[in-house]
């Protein structure tokens, strides 16, 4: 264990490597490319592999070939390559692969703005790929916790058979901060469930008395059946409703009943809060600022950060909320996660507080905007 | 156990018969790997536990279903990518990526040609039924130039795809062309691309009686499949130049380039051992 100074894509890379990262597959975009860069230099020295694939769909889809090979991995990349790279998070879906997306928001849509933040995609980042079930979505705001949910995203994966998405942006991507650097053996990590029967007894989708099935890898012998389309516990194509019925609802409930496990936020001024501004990512810096300045003036207001977004913990949202008389959701976008915040707390007043910024959305017209609700 | 076939020991077996139809050349094609394999396995140069196959969508791909190895059928055009993940961290597998040539030549084509530039150590197996089988006849990138398909019911306008070419020339270790109507050769073929490091291609001349050959004329799959009997001309190491096709023109098999390269998994490894300090 060691405290650095380092941005949150370095601290995303350090986190990846404490969690056991083996291989990395990827293509250069803004801004994620030193995360890239760095793993290049440091990930071949603890014997794992860096490679640059033609394009972001080579990269996911030899990220998922490497997790079936038994070796946790890495892609990251921004919006134009995360739109590539959603059919194959379909896939890592139905197969029930371990990986870890790194998906570091810049502005746009399209090509936007490279090098400039924004929130546009947080809802793309869970809802984005066919076939309509949850990746969970993990946010970090500073380097500290990039760090800390880049290990956590990993376990999650691990844990439950699934594709997990780091959700950063730019602003944080390039921001210093103090970091407590932990070395792998210094992390609790989690390591995907095997099977233990012998291969002939083996079915790759089988859950046994729970929701996520034992593991085996390519190579092991247990001739494990990778397969996209609709299969039964054998890992066979089996077009009828039963066995999509079935499929469907244990990948959902796999994910859905994890939240309050994967529940996790922070909060500042929470006793007696009257006016809750809730945010995530960046934005909860600004919220942060905001909220300190409503209380020099008066208001009961707190701030609140989400580091999970997905799946949604709605229990959780609403008992973090009770009593609260306004909730602000702020954000770097036209109003997106307020959708989900709204539907969550219905019944009580929640405000949407959108503000387009190519950086931060300034505190003080987080502000202005919330004392005209007040 | 009782076997009903010599093969059936590398088939799921439960899962037979196949989806093709009757006289698809994708049976054809399974036998001459499965036999390829066994011969491997047999004389002990491959362990039966370290064979992978790969595939992405369309009926070539679904050829993955059956054999009773390690097996992926993954995304349309996406299986390269995928077997070059399970290669490099699993270097002591033999990968081999089997797909039509709508999946690796179309929609996988930028794969294909970065696996080849690589020299990636895999076998990949193209079928080439000149069109799209699963999804109805359409035109596929290696359709000859005027023949009809339901995507280009006035004749297709495109020249041809030439992935031999393509490989040939990006520096692949072994290119051959091989057709379900000359089986001994196309064993040997697969045989061969599976002793093989670095990338290993296989184009394999195949039979769509449906989708293809009933809508230029052939009534019957054997038919279709005399036809290009007839159409295929056998050469001894051929000139890459001999590899462009025509229905007209006929269809060159052979092996074209056989090199021995060093593939892009062993440089990869030791310039990783350069990154510990090792040697090399």
């Amino acid at each position: 264990m060691r405290v650095d100074y380092v941005t949150g894509n370095t601290a995303i890379a350090l986190g990846s490597i404490a969690a056991g990262l083996r291989f990395y597959a990827g293509y250069p975009i803004t801004p994620t490319s030193d995360i890239f860069e760095f793993l290049a230099r440091e990930l071949p020295k603890r014997g794992g592999y860096v490679v640059q694939f033609e394009d972001e769909i080579a990269s996911i889809n030899a990220a998922i070939g490497a997790s079936w090979a038994c070796a946790k991995s890495m892609t990251a990349t921004s919006g134009p390559g995360f739109s590539l790279m959603v059919e194959a998070l379909s896939l890592a879906v139905i197969t029930e692969t371990p990986v870890v997306v790194v998906y570091v928001m810049r502005t746009g849509p399209s090509t936007g703005v490279p090098t400039r933040s924004g929130q546009y995609d947080v809802l793309q980042a869970t809802y984005g790929f066919h076939g309509g079930l949850v990746v969970p979505v993990l946010a970090p705001a500073t380097p500290q916790e990039a760090f800390d949910l880049t290990v956590r995203a990993f376990n999650v994966s691990e844990k439950l058979r699934t594709p997990v998405v780091l959700l950063s942006d730019a602003t944080i991507a390039h921001t210093y901060g103090r970091v407590v650097v932990r070395e792998p053996g210094e992390v609790e990590v989690v390591e995907r469930a095997k099977p233990s029967v012998p291969p002939e007894k083996y079915r790759p989708y089988d859950p046994g008395e729970g929701l996520v099935p034992p593991m085996a890898c390519f190579g092991e012998g247990y001739n494990v059946l990778v397969e996209s389309l609709t299969h039964d516990e054998r890992g066979y194509y089996a077009p009828r409703s039963d066995v999509q019925r079935r499929l469907m609802w244990r990948l959902y409930r796999k994910i859905v009943e994890s939240a309050p496990e994967l529940f996790d936020y922070g909060a500042a001024y929470l006793d007696g809060c009257d006016v809750a501004l809730v945010s995530y990512g960046s934005t909860s810096l600004s919220t942060l600022v905001a909220a300190k300045i409503l209380r020099s003036e008066g208001y009961r207001a707190c701030s609140i950060r989400l580091r999970t977004l997905f799946p949604v913990y709605e229990e959780g949202i609403r008992r973090l909320l009770n009593g609260v008389g306004k909730v602000f959701v702020v954000e770097n976008n036209v109003g997106l996660y307020y959708r989900e915040l709204r539907g969550v707390l219905r019944g009580s007043e929640v405000v949407s507080v959108p503000i387009i910024d190519l950086d931060l959305p300034q505190p003080r017209e987080v502000v202005e905007v919330v004392k005209q609700w007040l | 156990m009782a076997v009903a076939h010599p093969l059936d020991r590398y088939l799921r077996t439960d899962r037979l018969p196949t989806m093709w139809c009757p006289g698809c050349g994708l049976g054809i094609l399974l036998g001459c790997i499965l036999r390829a394999l066994d011969r491997r396995i047999r004389e002990g140069s491959l362990r039966r536990e370290n064979v992978g196959f790969a595939g992405g969508i369309g009926c070539s791909a679904r050829m993955t279903l059956y054999p009773y190895f390690d097996s992926a059928h993954v995304i349309h055009g996406r299986a390269i990518p995928f077997a070059l993940g399970v290669k490099i961290v699993k270097p002591e597998m033999k990968m081999i990526v089997v797909g039509g040539d709508g999946d690796i030549a179309a929609i996988g084509g930028n794969h294909i040609l970065h696996a080849i530039r690589r020299n990636a150590d895999l076998v990949v197996i193209m079928a080439n039924n000149m069109i799209y089988g699963m999804t109805g006849g359409q035109q596929a990138p290696t359709t000859p130039r005027g023949l009809y398909t339901t995507t280009t019911p006035y004749g297709n306008p495109e020249r041809e795809i030439n992935i031999v070419k393509l490989a040939a020339a990006l520096g692949a270790n072994y290119v051959a062309r091989g057709s379900v109507t000359h089986t001994p050769l196309l064993e040997q073929m697969i045989y061969k691309a599976l002793g093989k490091r670095g990338l290993a291609f296989v184009e394999v001349l195949s039979t769509c009686p449906e989708l293809f050959g009933r809508h230029i004329g052939f009534r019957s799959p054997v038919d279709l499949y005399s036809e290009l009997r007839k159409r295929v001309v056998v050469k001894t190491r051929p000139s890459v130049e001999e590899s462009d096709y025509s229905w007209e023109r006929g269809f060159v098999i052979g092996e074209f380039v056989d090199r021995d390269e060093p593939g892009f998994i062993e440089v990869l490894q030791e310039y990783t051992s350069r990154a510990r300090g090792g040697a090399g």
